[in-house]
């Protein structure tokens, strides 16, 4: 049966198109993984008690009526589906396989959001060692304070994590700020006058952090972890000197980019975007890729955040809607204007906290394992260049790298900057490796009933 | 390594290596396992090197354990249920 | 003065095993590749050294195909000395599943007659029990198999990838982004336009797999090949089940179990269908039912390098000596014969007269 829309994802921008869409008259599915609308940002929301949504703060809180309207819009909502395969021709392939095994969507929408930018350093494989995002997962979702936390690297999130840990009670032992002091200056430039509240935001953010008096080293770099079956310390150097802190609970940030699978599985054109460092797929102004009635909505087009998600997922939804002409061009012009408006608010802050926050581990030292699942060096990289290599197609074949289980997630990016950097080449012009389904790993039983 | 927030849900009592574990109702089997200190669920097939949860929202699969017989499920994409047996995962699958 | 002794234009398996088994006899030679997408069959096979079906109806087929499977062990050797790297060769016997009666027999008939054909390679047909004796895991449905004791299967991205590295140690040039444009016979030698560049060498050999088409009309060659898509479907590492070789599914050194192939003329279209995904499957678990829960962690659809009969081409231009014509569509199985006998004939500038049967001519093809 084919579908007005499939939409994949329902975090932010997957619900709001959902909502838009459902509440005219459209025929909306939405798919996503998880057991509980909300995305990433607004994970177990519809969960979390009173103490939790004052920890986590107005931004979460903010999410229960975003999901109650899409609760009630009438949009089919499939929780716990696995997206496996998205062919040219929008067939849509899940797991578990609810007897139907594919949707075709007259449209489809990718709002898969965001994965945290794999930080590539030593010992950074080590059990104990996670992610900022997963860490902030683990209280969103299951009430979790971590005790004696390590936040090493940069970004809004390692701010926001921390002063979500003093709100609950557990404080962080430490963070390892590895944002670099001399992007200060270039980055203050770039700020217009609509980003001021989030500015606003993020120095309240600094403030509570600095008065629960949490050591706080500025500049770091040479950032590593120690121990041997798990991490038992940090090494990194700050202030003119190398500094060791024990710990066995550290987590590293880097910032976010898209997750980009779905839509290169699809087929869309990617280019890299130089200020964020990282690929985006090529998309217009209402986040149309480049496979026609495929569009792209929230962080999976750009990171813009949450409240930009919002909108975003609104504005394809608009043109959705011409598409499958229930709008005319002027109607769905009309019903984004006051999206279009609020979405240049949200991403005015953009160019301050890309420059601000230029990624710190793009370009590993040579012992780095740079893909965890087949546990490829970036010396291994670099000897693939050596032999001739001229991209992440043949170093995959050469090495493995990205060869495993993840499917190249937690190394794609990092493969295209190392051979980038070795071939003295843009990383645009290295590109990334294709991306084969499926998505996630299903069964060979399950395929063999794929239907 | 993680305490547990007041938290009303229900207690859910699982096995991890045949010893047994509580978590709490609508817990991960990856949120459930760390709540009790176990922070290495596997060895890799590469190389069996130890490793454990990095991302938990299912994009890394370093989570990877062994839940009722089945190999290699994604902890964090697993909610625990009532006497799950859990076992950690040592290099490739049989 | 040309530059080189010998050009081989086309850096995937063909070209990369006659590059290297050059280089190694003292030729200098250059391998123009292009960049990091392109159709590169070398990238997508399924790793067989096969021998157990090849050349039925064309025994110069079988016996070239069998005495690469005995150079194999050679080159293997001789990739592990110079580079290190281990290509896992493996030549413990093929099996070929039949899951009824009816398939069984035309399979033993197909053994009989290629028997007949190309003399005898040890090929017998096992019953279920033997089956299982030789590899405990099959499920109920096997009814039998063919067996040949010569069939083996190794690494093909590593086999790649040491050819390359051999290569340059043998002080070979690999370069890459050489898209070739343009071939100018000039007595002697040729002049290749390649990435904006001029290279001369005294000989040429044409294996650029699908692209060779366009560029043997350029020296007086033919070389009608044609893309054929095999679909294969990868799993995630699992404990070692299966050694030999089969002719559909294959456990590498690595424990990842390859399942294939399919056959589809689809022209360039390197996809995958997940209908043609799903047959594969099925059919796998039907010899293999505990794959039932393996996670399938990658799929693909890669282009197969055909010419109109499935056999090789090996030729030399008549109206420009030097330039030679190289394409198969199994290449890693005879990679052993590219590298140490096609090689050194090539260099010494005349094809043995075994090889005359692979001439182009037999497609009554007119070279331009
Ligand atoms: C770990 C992490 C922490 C973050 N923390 C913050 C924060 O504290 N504050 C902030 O402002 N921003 C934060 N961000 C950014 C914020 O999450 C995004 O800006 C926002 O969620 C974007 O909304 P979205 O709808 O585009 O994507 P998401 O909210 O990520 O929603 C995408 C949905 O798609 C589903 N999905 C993905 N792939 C598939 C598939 N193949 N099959 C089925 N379903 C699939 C996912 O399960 C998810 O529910 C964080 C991002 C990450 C990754
Ligand atoms: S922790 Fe990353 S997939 Fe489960």
């Amino acid at each position: 049966m084919t579908h007005d829309c499939v939409i994949v994802g329902a975090g932010p921008a997957g619900m709001a198109a959902a909502s838009l869409l459902a509440r005219h008259g459209a025929d909306v599915v939405v798919l996503d993984e998880q057991p509980a609308p909300g995305g990433q940002i607004w994970r177990g929301i519809e969960a979390a008690d009173a103490g939790l949504r004052a920890v986590l703060g107005g931004e979460y809180a903010a999410g229960a009526a975003a999901v109650a309207e899409f609760r009630a819009s009438g949009a089919s909502y499939r929780p716990g589906q696995s997206v496996w395969n998205i062919t040219p021709e929008l067939d849509v392939w899940t797991t578990p396989a609810d007897g139907a095994g594919h949707l075709r969507g007259r449209t489809v929408l990718l709002a898969v959001g965001a994965m945290e930018r794999p930080v590539p350093i030593p010992g950074w494989t080590l059990p104990g060692a996670m992610g900022a995002g997963g860490v902030q997962i683990l209280l969103k979702s299951a009430n979790l304070l971590p005790q004696g936390l390590v936040l090493a690297g940069q970004g809004p999130l390692l701010y926001q994590l921390a002063t979500q840990c003093i709100a609950a009670g557990a404080p962080p032992a430490a963070i390892l700020d590895a944002a670099r002091p001399a992007d200060v200056w270039p980055a203050l430039r770039l700020l217009r006058p609509a980003a001021l509240p989030y500015l606003h935001k993020g120095l309240l953010l600094q403030g509570t952090i600095r008065a629960a008096g949490i050591p706080w080293y500025r500049g770091v770099t040479r950032l590593r972890l120690l121990g041997g079956d798990a991490v038992a310390g940090v090494r990194f150097h700050s202030g003119g000197q190398d500094t060791e802190i024990a710990a066995n609970l550290v987590a590293l940030h880097d910032g976010v980019i898209p997750a980009q699978h779905a839509a290169r599985v699809a087929g869309c054109t990617h280019r890299w975007d130089a200020a964020q460092a990282c690929f985006h797929p090529v998309l217009d102004a209402w986040g149309s890729a480049t496979v026609p009635g495929l569009l792209v909505a929230g962080d999976a087009g750009g990171i813009g955040g949450a409240a930009a998600a919002v909108h975003q997922g609104r504005i394809a939804a608009a043109d959705i809607l011409r598409r499958l002409g229930r709008l005319d061009e002027a109607g769905r012009d009309r019903l984004a204007a006051a999206d279009r408006r609020a979405l240049a608010r949200h991403l005015a802050i953009r160019p301050f906290l890309d420059r601000r926050y230029r990624p710190i581990a793009l370009v590993p030292d040579d012992s780095v394992t740079v893909c965890r699942c087949e546990e490829v060096t970036a010396a291994d990289l670099r000897a693939a260049v050596a032999m001739g290599c001229q991209g992440p197609n043949q170093a995959k074949s050469f090495t493995r790298a990205g060869m495993g289980p993840c499917q190249g997630r937690m190394c794609g990016t990092t493969v295209t900057t190392v051979l980038a950097a070795a071939l003295g080449r843009p990383p645009g012009d290295v590109g990334h490796a294709r991306v084969r389904p499926p998505l996630k790993p299903i069964t060979v039983g399950e395929l063999a009933e794929a239907t | 390594m993680f305490s547990r927030r007041d938290d009303p849900r229900a207690i859910c009592r699982f096995i991890f290596e045949g010893q047994p574990l509580e978590a709490k109702a609508g817990d991960s089997v990856a949120a459930a396992l760390l709540a009790a200190g176990i922070t290495q669920f596997r060895t890799t097939p590469a190389t069996g090197a130890p490793r454990g949860p990095w991302c938990l929202m299912g994009v890394c699969f370093d989570c990877l354990v062994d839940i009722d017989g089945q190999a290699n499920r994604q902890a964090c994409q697993v909610t625990v249920a009532e006497g799950m047996a859990v076992r950690r995962m040592y290099g490739p699958r049989p | 003065m040309a530059a080189y002794d010998l050009i081989v234009i086309g850096g995937g398996l063909v070209g990369g095993a006659i590059a290297w088994g050059a280089a190694r006899l003292g030729a200098s030679v250059a391998l123009l590749d292009e960049g990091d997408v392109a159709h590169r069959a070398a990238r997508g096979n399924f790793g067989l050294v096969w021998v157990q079906t090849k050349g039925a109806g064309m025994p110069p087929y079988a016996h070239w195909t069998r005495r690469s499977a005995e150079l194999w062990p050679e080159l293997q050797h001789a990739m592990t000395e110079r580079t290190g790297v281990d290509v896992a060769l493996r030549q413990p016997g093929g099996l070929m599943f039949c899951l009824s009666d009816e398939e069984l027999e035309s399979r033993a008939e197909q053994a009989r007659r290629m028997h007949n054909e190309s003399g005898g390679i040890g090929t017998r047909v096992l019953d279920r029990a033997e089956v299982r004796a030789l590899v405990p895991m099959v499920g109920d449905r096997v009814v039998g198999a063919t067996f040949c004791p010569l069939d083996g299967h190794a690494n093909p991205l590593k086999l790649l990838r040491a050819l390359h590295h051999a290569l340059a140690g043998a002080g070979g040039a690999y370069l890459p982004n050489r898209t070739v444009t343009a071939i100018t016979p000039q007595a002697p030698g040729f002049v290749v336009q390649a990435g904006g560049e001029r290279l001369t060498g005294a000989k040429l050999v044409i294996a650029a797999g699908l692209g060779s088409r366009d560029l043997a009309p350029m020296v007086g060659l033919a070389m009608p090949v044609s893309p054929l898509r095999g679909q294969i479907v990868v799993t995630e590492r699992l404990r070692p089940f299966l050694d030999h070789a089969t002719h559909v599914i294959r456990q590498t050194e690595e424990g990842g179990v390859m399942m294939g192939d399919s056959h589809e003329e689809v022209g360039f279209d390197n996809g995958t269908l997940v209908p043609v995904l799903r047959d594969i499957a099925a059919r796998n678990l039907a010899v293999f039912p505990h794959l039932r829960d393996a996670s399938v962690v990658r799929v693909w659809g890669a282009l197969r390098v055909m010419t109109p009969d499935g056999h090789p081409i090996y030729q030399q231009s008549e109206r420009h000596p030097g330039a030679f014509a190289a394409t198969c569509h199994s290449g890693v199985t005879l990679a052993g014969a590219h590298a140490l006998a096609l090689a050194p004939a090539i260099l010494a500038g005349a094809l043995p007269e075994s090889l005359a049967p692979f001439s182009a001519a037999r497609f009554h093809v007119q070279p331009a």
